[in-house]
């Protein structure tokens, strides 16, 4: 393939039209029922959401400098934290990596043509914007002041803001969610290709299979725990009224059923990524494939038994506290051994530090953080020391932000060259991986500090002893922020002035890379077959480069 | 037997399977439905096992000749839901067209009854408010799961004869050919929504009969 010398039609050449040729009117997009460009659908709104929901937790940042606050209302920082929260978890992190990377390389890494059910798929990202149409009129509106866990009795009897609205955007949204995961499960277990045995299946596929799994049997359980909400507050029903026997708990069980495996929903795809992005850019088969496999399936079965941890100090039993310690302690061993198998597949490899792999490696040490401190937290007696504390709120920002977003980044590097067919420019995406990875731990590690010695969540006026952690604090997220925006500005600028990258710059195996970049509309040519494990990395035997001039490799063998 | 190439939809690579894959998807999304139904079944369980008594109490004042009519009716519904299946699968166009309508009507029954129990029961109060006529607080919780089950199951079932509508009008307008594929996932679906109701009925109004 010559089409590092033919920059203006080097697809026609070779007879295939890729997928963003298929059409270039507004309409062809918003009517396509093909996986790629829905995926670009979805990536288009969650980077709009995660920006909106950026600067509500910037405008709490800089809130919080000052011990006595700056110039926000008690009322108003809560309605910020609480869009934050709603729009980070539901719009932004939920969504982040198996709508977009899921719904475009699913089909390609198996052989597919397409989802299982395309025009569901289309569906799932108009119940999407649906939801995101009510969460804007909350903006717009005035904001909902519950926390994102909307807890009665304060949501369904007390709160003076738009509560319902904002349950009524996470149950539409949520319902795109299922729909995502019902067509990844059935598209998974019918149209491999042949020869794609499940063994052979790259660890992202079994990634999106196994949020698919979480997907379609947590979300439901929050949807109804929303229903029951709004069904208290619209309808005075008393479901959770104490008055009349009802139990304000009962909420959080429900609720924290699906919003625990939910945290499985965000870190799993972020997985799946890392798993190639480590094998590809350490030319190394990965480590241990099968017990990555049955790790992931585990975490994500055991991720249903353990939403008890929430409520250690809600007057649960002292037994249902042990149980649920002991299995959050459990939950941790298939992550631990996540750990390990990729450390393990980077030792002897010949690693590039290229922007996806700094990514990955900024995920590897982030989530191993985050994962220890959920240990802290399992433990009952400390857990009951740091609850709503600063602890929890930097516990879980290392595992979704510096977890999750991490590799999600790593991924839309990885496959940026794959979906656009051009290469970023490498410095800034170099320097703004290191700057995220310095931004994220300046911002949160603060957190760990303060929390461990008692500052409490959810407030923005505090004792003066604690304003060194959160100058430091603030000053990080700006230095996230600006790390945040830089890959938006190259990879925009990349789509025009970016050099063509070739069909596959990295010298990845897997199928998605065996077609053209960016791929036809019908992604193969010809019915790939498989014929090998994935990951064969020591098979090609060639070193990796950013500018691919060799032909690409035999349609169809994934090697 | 008539042509059926035109139901084949992408990217199924032909009927029979695309056939597993809507049955197949539809069971996955149907293990999602009974985790939505299982959350309000769980909040009675709990409820009940709080207030035995008072539910006992409360469930004696549900209607229990419309409760039993209406199980009736549904479960009149899925017979000729699967003989519109049946006939679809060996491509019978009259009969399949019959039992769907059929089958439209007896849901559209059961609605009917169910509105005229919602009369009643609000001619009684039973909606939770100041005027509830028990006087033990938790036999308001009983009348809440009530609504909120009984209302959210009504929604299941308009949706379910939407598609049931929606099916036979494609069918009748020959815009689909007459087949067992897309019949799979309405009939399944239209079955679950049913078996639901069969789980409610014994909980709301056998509850203190016995």
């Amino acid at each position: 393939m010559t089409d590092v010398t033919l920059p203006f039609a080097p697809q026609k050449e070779v007879g295939t039209e890729s997928f963003l040729d298929a059409g270039h009117t507004l309409i062809s997009w918003l009517t396509t029922t093909d996986h790629k460009r829905i995926a670009i659908l979805y990536a288009i709104s969650i980077t709009i959401f995660f920006f909106i929901g950026g600067i509500a937790i910037g405008l709490v940042r800089l809130e919080l400098i000052e011990p006595s606050g700056m110039f926000l209302t008690s009322d108003g920082y809560n309605r910020l934290f609480t869009i934050h929260g709603i729009i980070m978890v539901w719009f932004f992190l939920v969504p982040s990596i198996p709508a977009t990377m899921g719904n475009f390389l699913l089909p390609l890494m198996i052989g597919a043509r397409d989802v299982a059910f395309p025009r569901l798929n289309l569906l799932s990202w108009y119940l999407y914007v649906g939801g995101a149409a009510f969460t804007i009129y909350v903006l717009v509106a005035g904001g909902v002041d519950t926390g994102w866990t909307f807890y009665p009795p304060f949501s369904s009897d007390y709160s003076n803001s738009h509560v319902i609205a904002a349950a009524a955007g996470v149950f539409v949204v949520g319902f795109s969610s299922i729909a995502t995961g019902v067509n990844f499960i059935t598209t998974t277990h019918m149209l491999r290709c042949p020869g794609m045995t499940w063994f052979r299946l790259p660890l992202f596929c079994w990634s999106m299979y196994a949020t698919s799994l979480v997907m379609v049997l947590a979300t439901p359980v929050l949807a109804m725990s929303l229903v029951l909400i709004v069904a208290e507050r619209a309808f005075g029903l008393p479901v959770f009224d104490a008055a009349k026997g009802g139990d304000p708990v009962l909420f959080q069980h429900i609720f924290w059923f699906y919003s625990h495996p939910a945290v499985y929903i965000m870190i799993l795809p972020a997985m799946g990524v890392v798993s190639e992005v480590f094998a590809c850019f350490a030319r190394r088969q990965v480590f241990g494939y099968t017990f990555m496999v049955y790790a992931m399936m585990a975490i994500a079965v055991i991720g249903f038994m353990v939403w008890g941890h929430h409520m250690f100090v809600a007057g649960q039993s002292q037994l249902a506290n042990l149980v649920f310690s002991f299995l959050s302690f459990i939950v941790a061993v298939p992550s631990a051994i996540k750990v390990f198998n990729w450390t393990a597949t980077l030792y002897r490899g010949q690693i590039g530090f290229d922007a996806p792999m700094l990514y990955a490696l900024g995920f590897l040490g982030l989530f191993t953080i985050g994962g220890l401190t959920g240990l802290f937290l399992a433990s009952v007696p400390i857990d009951i020391q740091v609850t709503d504390t600063y602890f929890v709120v930097a516990h879980f920002h290392f595992i979704m932000v510096g977890g999750s977003v991490s590799a999600f980044m790593a991924g839309i590097h990885y496959w940026w060259p794959k979906v656009t067919g051009r290469l970023y420019n490498e410095f800034w995406a170099k320097f703004a991986a290191i700057t995220m990875f310095l931004g994220f731990n300046m911002t949160f590690m603060p957190q760990f500090l303060m929390g461990w010695e008692g500052m409490p969540r959810r407030y923005h006026v505090y004792p003066p002893v604690f304003q060194i952690w959160h100058v430091l604090s603030s000053g990080g997220a700006a230095i996230l922020a600006i790390a945040y925006i830089m890959p938006l500005v190259y990879l925009t600028l990349s789509l025009r002035y970016g050099a063509r990258a070739g069909n596959n710059p990295w010298h990845a195996t897997g199928l998605e890379w065996q077609t053209t970049s960016p791929p036809p509309k019908h992604n193969f040519e010809r019915r790939p077959v498989v014929i090998a494990d994935p990951y064969m990395y020591h098979e090609i035997g060639q070193p990796r480069s950013s500018h691919d001039t060799s032909p690409p490799l035999p349609q169809g063998r994934q090697i | 037997m008539s042509d059926v190439s035109e139901a084949l939809q992408e990217p199924w690579p032909n009927l029979a399977v695309q056939r597993e894959g809507v049955s197949f998807g539809i069971w996955v999304f149907l293990a999602s439905e009974i985790l939505f139904f299982s959350a309000l079944f769980i909040t009675y369980a709990v409820y009940r096992s709080f207030n035995p008594e008072a539910f006992a109490a409360a469930a004696k004042e549900t209607e229990l000749f419309y409760g039993t009519l209406n199980t009736g009716l549904l479960l009149t519904s899925s017979m000729t839901m699967t003989i519109a299946l049946r006939a679809a699968t060996v491509q019978w166009r009259g009969v399949t067209l019959v039992a769907l309508a059929l089958t439209a009507a007896l849901g559209l029954a059961f609605l009917l009854c169910k509105g005229l129990e919602y009369h009643d029961d609000l001619t009684k109060n039973l909606f939770p408010s100041a005027a509830f006529p028990l006087a033990a607080p938790p036999a308001q919780l009983f009348w809440m799961m009530y609504w909120i089950m009984t209302g959210i199951h009504a929604i299941h079932l308009s949706a379910g004869i939407a598609v049931d509508i929606a099916v036979l009008l494609l069918f009748w307008r020959r815009i689909l050919p007459v087949q067992g594929s897309t019949m799979e996932g309405v009939a399944t679906y239209w079955h679950f929504v049913d078996s639901v109701w069969l789980v409610l009925y014994p909980l709301l109004y056998l509850v203190g009969r016995s």
